[in-house]
């Protein structure tokens, strides 16, 4: 891996963000939008408070968690969308740039945006709704991490699916993420879904992220296993997930499609 | 050490059914201008492709600086860089903010000094903070052009580069590209529809048909084996055989 490499492409996106209104529009829209209808159904349903203990605390804290698993998510895909809408794909896989350096830069730009999006986002809970996000205390940093690399794994997932389908393929950029959120129990307790759901559930390092954050939230304990659960799928996850990307790579250029992706 | 900069030995690619390229064999030697002409759809592209590693061969090999391309990407695109009519760049950014990225991609030391050097030699001074989306396609052409040289590369493909440039701006980037071989000892692989540019340009010529080599050999040679009055009346020659036998 050469840093070099790395850092053109970051510089790339930079170089785009700096004069790009609309992309920088895009990044906010969507979590702030969130962030807006959530609180308020959350500060009204909080006049029940009494029933369910903590809800302010379990919704808002859900909404900006899963809003971060979706930006890292984002920050993968677009910036794979964003050299294929410049037709700039060719450039790239005809230079001595490596999958692996193109993977690592989209993921730092993911990296970029999510700490972006998560400051903005806590910063209009706290002065919309008195909502602290710290109040989950020492744990939300590997809860942070683990919901960032699940995002890079369903970021190289849709990424893959686009340069082997091509454009017509863009749609699940959006889309994809949202397949995911009933696994990922964000709004609700694994418990509550059917079985044979709860079962596909487990294997997504996302549910145990905010069941870990439940068992915070809720009654206090240091959510140990969940977070061992979530980094040990995360971990088996993405290394299979980077290899399906050097996969499809290698399927792309055997049968012309690398260069015609964007028809 | 051989003396070929660029060797494919029996280059083979296949879609499904369908054979692009079957069986082609040639080199290119330092400093050597070869160009490659063929009807639409007799397999340039793919060959070129091919040649950047951005398309797996069936079967065959290829080597450049006594290397294999299939196991020594890295290396060999470091020293070998392509432009063509048909690619783009970043629409958004400046023609100078590419050719920063560019020069970083490549870990060009000196970044500043060639990327000045690059945009004075194709007078491209008026233009460089333009932003790439308002340039005109000879402008576009030029920019690619220059994202090639930058890297000093020691081999370049060039697919039809000077298709949309003035006659003013083509003659300059040609003579910009015979100095360099010149000077550098580039070699560079050529495509072009403009059979007077192709005689004027190219050292070698290597016709392609159907995905074969079809004829090989200097302009002059080429013309006089087939007993015609020119390159062009050769193209001709090929184009319609092939038209023929596809229809
Ligand atoms: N990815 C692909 N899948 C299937 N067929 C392909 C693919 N790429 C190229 N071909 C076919 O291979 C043949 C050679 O195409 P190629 O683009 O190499 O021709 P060319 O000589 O460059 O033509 P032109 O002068 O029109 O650019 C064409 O018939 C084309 O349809």
């Amino acid at each position: 891996m050469k840093l070099h490499r790395i850092t053109a492409l970051i510089v790339r996106h930079l170089y785009l963000y700096r004069r790009s209104l609309p992309r920088i529009m895009e990044i906010f829209y969507w979590p702030f939008l969130d962030l807006v209808i959530w609180g308020f159904i959350t500060l009204y349903l909080a006049r029940y408070q009494s029933q369910v203990p903590g809800f302010v605390t379990f919704f808002l804290g859900a909404l900006i968690l899963w809003d971060m698993l979706f930006r890292s998510q984002q920050g993968i895909t677009i910036s794979f969308l964003e050299e294929l809408w410049a037709r700039n794909l060719m450039n790239l896989f005809a230079s001595p740039l490596k999958p692996s350096e193109f993977l690592t830069a989209t993921m730092a730009m993911s990296v970029m945006k999510v700490t972006i999006v998560s400051i903005v986002m806590a910063g209009c809970a706290l002065l919309f709704y008195s909502y602290n996000i710290l109040t989950i205390g020492v744990w939300l940093m590997p809860f942070v991490l683990n919901l960032v690399i699940a995002g890079w794994i369903i970021g190289v997932f849709t990424t893959s699916l686009i340069m082997r389908f091509g454009q017509e393929a863009e749609v699940l950029a959006w889309s994809m993420v949202f397949l995911f959120q009933p696994i990922s129990c964000v709004f609700y307790p694994m418990e509550v879904l059917p079985t044979w759901l709860q079962m596909i559930a487990m294997v997504n390092p996302a549910a145990h992220v905010f069941e870990g954050m439940r068992t915070v939230l809720g009654a206090g304990a240091p959510p140990v296993g969940d977070l061992a659960w979530a980094v040990c799928l995360n971990g088996a996850l993405l290394v299979g997930v980077v290899a399906w990307f050097h996969r499809t790579v290698a399927y792309c250029k055997d049968q012309g499609l690398l260069v015609r992706v964007g028809e | 050490m051989s003396s070929s900069v660029l060797k494919a030995s029996d280059l083979t690619k296949r879609f499904g059914d369908f054979t692009a390229v079957n069986g082609v064999s040639f080199e290119i030697r330092p400093g050597e201008i070869l160009g490659l002409l063929g009807p639409n759809g007799a397999g340039k592209t793919t060959t070129i492709q091919m040649l950047l590693g951005l398309v797996t061969p069936t079967a065959g090999s290829i080597h450049m600086f006594d290397l294999d391309l299939s196991t020594h990407r890295e290396e060999i695109l470091q020293q070998v860089n392509f432009s063509s009519t048909y690619i783009s760049m970043p629409q958004s950014l400046t023609v100078e903010e590419n050719l920063w990225v560019v020069a970083r991609l490549y870990g060009i030391s000196d970044m500043a000094r060639r990327v000045n050097d690059i945009v004075k030699k194709l007078e491209m001074e008026e233009f460089r903070g333009k932003v790439t989306r308002k340039l005109s396609s000879g402008q576009m052409t030029r920019l690619t052009l220059a994202k090639a040289f930058l890297t000093e590369p020691r081999i370049l493909f060039l697919d039809e580069p000077t298709a949309s440039l003035d006659p003013d701006i083509a003659d300059k980037i040609r003579s910009l590209l015979k100095e360099e071989r010149r000077s550098s000892g580039l070699s560079i692989l050529y495509t072009s529809h403009n059979m007077r540019e192709m005689e004027e340009m190219s050292d070698r010529i290597i016709f392609l048909q159907r995905g074969r080599i079809v004829a090989e050999g200097t302009a002059q040679d080429i013309v006089d084996r087939f007993g015609k009055a020119d390159l062009e009346e050769v193209f001709l020659k090929f184009a319609r055989e092939q038209g023929q036998s596809s229809s």
